[in-house]
């Protein structure tokens, strides 16, 4: 088969998938205004592209000022968490045939964090609370990086799946406690500390254990799962709380 | 949602029902006091834990102790009807029925205190308005557990 026909075949099948959408952004500039309001674009898009090509198409074919954060635009560097038909995802890991394209797509930047411009938040008090729970490896004994430390892949498997998170915020920003106090740690950054204190060659989980045994720590908890819910990586964030709780209880008695 | 069936893709819905869209949109929120590097200030001691094992604790305690007062006084021989001064001094004046109401008066104010406490922790962001709730709280707490507490020890079923 010559390659020209086949090349007409796709390109008719893709102009024949193309479905139009609205897409409802949250817009604000504090330069403009100091209320943000919704703006409409319409796109014409294959409903298998994700929304991150509509923002795409949006900041290159039709309003540059658009902003957002994105970097490697396949769900590894969590820059592009937002609210998209009101629940925190990835914009480059959904789908727009996914989330209802009939109706317009309402796109907000995430809550509990103050909006700088459009889609983009303050993301400095959310790391802060990532930095105070020491995200890295503490060893007493022995410092020099001299051998590599060994795990029994049992060991690994006990914080695997904390492992996982690209800190994109999505659980952090839609939890209600955080919402309402920010000084809360959020459920991010205990995930990061269950991530080393349940890591067998790490030692200073004890610390890490009194730092959220603290007023804002583990006990602001409230089950309510919206984390469990966000998360973009599939991580049981809630589960991964309770077993710091848990650790925190069995420690004391 | 109905999308996901009208793409050719064969594709099965990935998401489950949506909670929110365009005519329903999720409620705005704003951002709330933030974490910087100063604050919090780290706090110290394990009140915290021990308010959170106290509210399970507690809870699981008031199950009985609520239940089985609301069926006594509610529902079971008679139900309201039945009761009236003698109906209150009979009980009272058993050992067991004073400790059950002592017990429950002490768990479901501290509970109830302690869950309001956590309620304003929630919602007061400045710290002048936590003072204050805070003290309205402790205070109306620790009147109703003395008052309560008195009435039981001190109740006279023969008062003229
Ligand atoms: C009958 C059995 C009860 C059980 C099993 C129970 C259980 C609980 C538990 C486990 C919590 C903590 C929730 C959390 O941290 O997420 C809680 C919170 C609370 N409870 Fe109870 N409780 C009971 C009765 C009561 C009573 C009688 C009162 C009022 C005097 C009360 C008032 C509260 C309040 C104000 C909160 C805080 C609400 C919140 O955290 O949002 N509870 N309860
Ligand atoms: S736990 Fe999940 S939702 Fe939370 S920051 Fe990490 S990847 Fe994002
Ligand atoms: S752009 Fe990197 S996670 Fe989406």
């Amino acid at each position: 088969m010559a390659t020209p026909v086949l090349d007409k075949v796709e390109a008719e099948a893709k102009a024949a998938a193309y479905i139009t959408v609205t897409f409802r952004v949250r817009r604000f500039n504090p330069e403009v205004s100091a209320e943000s309001t919704w703006e409409d674009f319409q796109l014409e898009i294959d409903p298998k592209e994700r929304v991150l090509d509509g923002l795409h198409k949006i900041k290159w074919d039709l309003d540059g000022t658009l902003t957002f954060r994105r970097s490697c635009a396949h769900g590894i560097c969590g820059s592009d968490a937002m609210r998209i038909n009101g629940k925190n995802r990835l914009a480059c890991k959904t789908l727009i045939k996914d989330i209802n394209p009939e109706k317009p797509i309402t796109i907000e930047p995430i809550k509990g964090l103050t909006v700088l411009k459009d889609l983009v938040v303050d993301m400095e008090p959310f790391f802060q609370a990532y930095r105070d729970v020491m995200p890295f490896l503490i060893t007493k004994d022995t410092n020099e990086p001299t051998r590599e430390r060994l795990q029994s892949a049992e060991d690994r498997e006990r914080f695997d799946d904390t492992t996982k998170c690209i800190l994109c915020a999505a659980c952090t920003s839609s939890c209600p406690v955080f919402w309402n106090d920010g000084q809360y740690f959020g459920p991010a950054a205990i995930v990061n500390a269950h991530r080393f204190i349940f890591d067998s060659r790490d030692q200073a989980g004890e610390q890490r254990l009194e730092i959220l045994n603290d007023k804002d720590g583990v006990w602001r908890c409230r089950t309510t799962f919206n984390c469990t819910d966000a998360c973009p990586r599939g991580i049981e964030v809630t589960k991964a709380i309770q077993e710091v709780k848990r650790a925190l209880i069995t420690r004391r008695f | 949602m109905s999308t996901t069936e009208t793409t050719a893709s064969g594709i099965g819905p990935v998401e489950g029902a949506a909670l929110y869209d365009v005519d329903n949109p999720a409620p705005v929120i704003e951002a709330p006091r933030q974490r910087t590097k100063k604050t919090p200030k780290p706090t110290r001691g394990n009140f915290e834990m021990y308010g959170w094992l106290f509210m399970r604790l507690s809870g699981i305690v008031l199950v009985v102790l609520v239940i089985g007062h609301l069926l006594i006084q509610l529902v079971l021989d008679g139900g309201v009807s039945k009761i009236g001064f003698a109906f209150v001094a009979g009980r009272w004046a058993s050992p067991w029925w004073q400790v059950w109401d002592l017990a429950m008066l002490w768990l479901a104010m501290l509970h109830g205190a302690n869950g309001l406490r956590t309620v304003i922790n929630d919602y007061a962001e400045r710290a002048n308005t936590r003072l204050w709730l805070k003290g309205l709280l402790y205070t109306a707490t620790v009147f109703t557990i003395l008052l309560g507490t008195l009435v039981i020890f001190t109740f006279d079923p023969n008062i003229r």
